[in-house]
């Protein structure tokens, strides 16, 4: 799997002898495939809305895990870059018209745009100082949104509501099923592109600049080209993510966008494993399931246990992150020279 | 011969017959019923940036419950399956579908918030399942040619702002207008209603409108703009906390415009109180229901089938929330169109039931305040009562009031 390409301690683990581990990729992502391409023939319309959700949250944290993951910036705003894909979708598709499919790359376009920009000044901000600053982000954008002289744009508190997309050319699929599929080629392609920037010079360059900038910058890699780059394609991913999620949920207000969204986005992507291209699934598996199950556990404590969601919400998340501290990839990545090697014992046995 | 008689006999048979054999395709056409049970479906805030409300989800299930334990309603056991939706948008939607297309509820009730219940509109609408007595203020949900499956509870704000419209000209028709809001939709509302009952004419009373954020600390500068302005009426849109600063600052800087304040915020405990009850004293106010931190209610029979619930079915600190008011009395409505329903629990005949409600007068309702609701009014509660404070509790004057 790529996740493992950045962590030196990883290639070190990789058993030498054994099944090719190319083959072995090649293999879990082709049944990976065929399980997403199958769901939508045999998931309930409800269940594909969900999965729909998990693909635009793991792109959205696919883009968070590129900028904090892998280039060392926290961000606690990417909620705010979300938003601003989502009603750059909203306000194209209802104020100028626009078909709801042509919004997305617009939508990421000027995401990459506030991103470079906002990662411009943020180069001189580091660790705790910039997520802070991104934290402030996160807080001011529902209150701009709601902002009185964007009203006409934005539609206020009230939000904007959009229609639902139907299939294409007449193509015998219901609108979940549609709408799942275009957030899965969506999810591929932005993947493949992650995977493939991370496995090469850019992704060595930012990674290098995580671990160490000075030598970094000793080798000849432009930091603050790089770092503000980095943000831009983060946000990027973000602003596609805040774009599927309008035209699937059909609705944008600035309440659909306050802080809780950015910081489940940090916490899917510490969940799903920092610099990792794959654990990011799980992460968004994380955020959109469990707050679920935190509600239907707090209901077993009694109707009157209503305020519980949250905590529970909470101890699962502490009992994870005790289980794996490195996030479900990290744990994966550990967990993979000791399946080898209780593998190839059977083997000579 | 065929004898009219015997036409008509046959005829009885056949209906009958009909009516009987219609019984199975009748449950098909309503989900969620069965012989035992009605299964309903809500969506509140128990987390998140409104969880205060998600008492009003407690009292509806804590109503439901003693229903059930009397008997539920003709027969049937109330089953309300109440999610967190965190007050986001996208989580309601998601709720709401888990609700309709999982759980298979009859229909959705009472699901809390403007932004949410207009999210999950459309998706209702369009699949025919009845949103009944939104929790939300916005005038919106009295749109039954639009949108047929939906239904509000509340007096909504433009009908509260249109009575104080109204009362202002008629008490002081040269008066000079200043308006403090939050700005949302709540706010907008308001000012919407106050220009309405004013009438175009009488626009140009309004002489300045101040608006503040809730995330503001204080509204202190906007009163003190609003009495730059020279009004000398204040008509106070706000929440609970802002509420009480607007009525304390107008005192403490020496203003004495008359005060109009939003039902939202006219709680003694958690609003006159904190402002202070000499500096509150003159505040005017419309009232739908009863305050139970209002000592006049004490020995009344309403307030105290209130207090019997509260004592068995709730915490003892939620008497004096407002939002346990709330539930209470949205859930007796919901039991009141239900038994209306009859055995016909389809749909589109609890749709019919619920805008077929006539004269319900509410344990907690202001005397004389009926809920009505037909095919072209879905707004239950539109009938208030001005009232003034007195320092202790509201005293109300002047008539019911229809907005």
């Amino acid at each position: 799997m790529a996740i493992a390409t950045d962590d030196p301690s990883a290639i070190a683990a990789r058993p030498v002898t054994g099944p090719d581990p190319r083959g072995r990729r090649r293999l879990a992502v082709a049944l990976l495939g065929v399980a997403a391409l199958g769901l939508p023939f045999v998931a309930s319309g409800y269940h594909l809305f969900q999965f729909s959700q998990v693909l635009i949250y793991a792109i959205a944290l696919l883009g968070l895990n590129l900028l904090t993951g892998y280039n060392g910036q926290i961000s606690l705003g990417h909620g705010a870059f979300y938003a601003i894909g989502a009603y750059t979708t909203a306000i194209l598709e209802t104020r100028f018209g626009a078909p709801y499919w042509a919004t997305i790359p617009p939508a990421g376009a000027l995401c990459f745009a506030a991103g470079f920009l906002f990662g411009l000044p943020a180069l001189r901000l580091g660790g705790l100082y910039l997520a802070l600053a991104t934290f402030a982000l996160a807080i001011a954008t529902p209150q701009l949104l709601n902002f009185k002289a964007f009203d006409a744009w934005t539609g206020g508190v009230q939000g904007l509501q959009l229609g639902k997309p139907h299939a294409p050319l007449g193509l015998p699929l219901t609108p979940d099923q549609w709408l799942y599929l275009l957030c899965l080629a969506c999810a591929a392609a932005l993947f493949w592109a992650a995977a493939n920037l991370v496995r090469g010079r850019v992704g060595r360059a930012i990674v290098a600049i995580r671990d160490h900038p000075i030598a970094a910058e000793a080798m000849g890699v432009n930091i603050s080209f790089y770092k503000a780059m980095c943000f831009g394609v983060s946000a990027l991913y973000a602003g596609v993510a805040g774009a599927l999620g309008a035209i699937v949920v059909g609705f944008v207000s600035p309440d659909s966008f306050g802080l809780p969204l950015s910081l489940s986005f940090l916490v899917g992507v510490v969940v799903g494993g920092l610099a990792s291209v794959w654990g990011v699934l799980f992460g968004a598996l994380f955020i959109e399931f469990v707050p679920n199950y935190a509600d239907q556990l707090s209901d077993l404590f009694g109707e009157s246990a209503k305020a519980l969601p949250g905590a529970i919400y909470g101890v699962l998340l502490i009992a994870l992150m005790a289980a794996m501290p490195t996030g479900v990839a990290g744990a994966a990545r550990s967990a993979r020279p000791l399946v080898s090697r209780l593998f190839s014992r059977a083997k000579r046995a | 011969m065929i004898s009219r008689r015997n036409l008509l006999q046959a005829g009885a048979v056949s209906a009958a017959a009909l009516a009987l054999g219609s019984r199975p395709s009748l449950a098909a056409n309503a989900p969620g019923i069965t012989d035992a049970e009605i299964k309903i479906g809500q969506t509140m805030p128990y987390s998140g940036p409104a969880s205060a409300y998600g008492v009003i989800g407690k009292a509806d299930v804590a109503y439901f419950k003693m229903i059930n334990e009397m008997g539920g309603v003709n027969g049937r056991k109330l089953n309300l399956i109440s999610l967190d939706d965190g007050y986001s948008p996208p989580k309601a939607v998601e709720q709401i579908r888990r609700l309709v297309e999982q759980e298979q509820v009859a229909f959705i009730f009472n699901s809390l918030g403007t932004p949410s219940n207009f999210a999950i509109r459309p998706y209702l609408t369009e699949n025919k399942v009845p949103q009944l007595f939104v929790a939300s203020g916005a005038a919106m949900w009295n749109d039954p040619k639009n949108f047929p499956w939906t239904m509000g509870w509340q007096p909504n704000y433009q009908t509260e702002a249109h009575i104080f419209g109204k009362q202002i000209l008629a008490t002081k028709p040269d008066a000079k207008i200043g308006v403090l809001y939050q700005n949302d939709a709540f706010g907008k509302d308001y000012l919407i209603g106050l220009k309405d009952g004013l009438g175009a004419d009488h626009a140009g009373l309004i002489v300045k409108e101040a608006s503040y954020e809730v995330s503001e600390p204080t509204v202190d500068s906007q009163i003190v703009t609003l009495q730059g302005s020279g009004a000398d009426v204040l008509l106070i849109a706000a929440t609970p906390k802002f509420a009480a600063q607007a009525i304390r600052k107008t005192f403490d800087i020496g203003w004495t415009p008359v005060r109009y304040m939003t039902d939202v915020a006219q709680s003694i405990a958690s609003v006159m109180k904190p402002a202070g009850p000499e500096k509150s004293k003159g505040v005017i106010t419309a009232l739908y229901g009863k305050d139970p931190t209002d000592a006049r209610w004490k020995d009344d029979a309403g307030f105290k089938e209130y207090t019997a619930f509260i004592a068995k079915y709730m915490s003892p600190a939620d008497l004096i929330d407002a939002n346990a008011v709330y539930g209470f009395g949205v859930a007796a409505t919901m039991v009141q169109a239900l038994k209306q329903c009859g055995n016909d629990l389809s749909r589109e005949n609890v749709m019919r039931q619920a805008a077929n409600i006539k004269d319900l007068e509410l344990p907690m309702g202001l005397p004389g305040m009926k809920i009505n609701t037909s095919p072209d009014n879905f707004a239950p509660i539109r009938q208030e009562q001005l009232a003034s404070f007195n320092g202790e509790s509201w005293s109300p004057f002047g008539e019911l009031l229809q907005g």
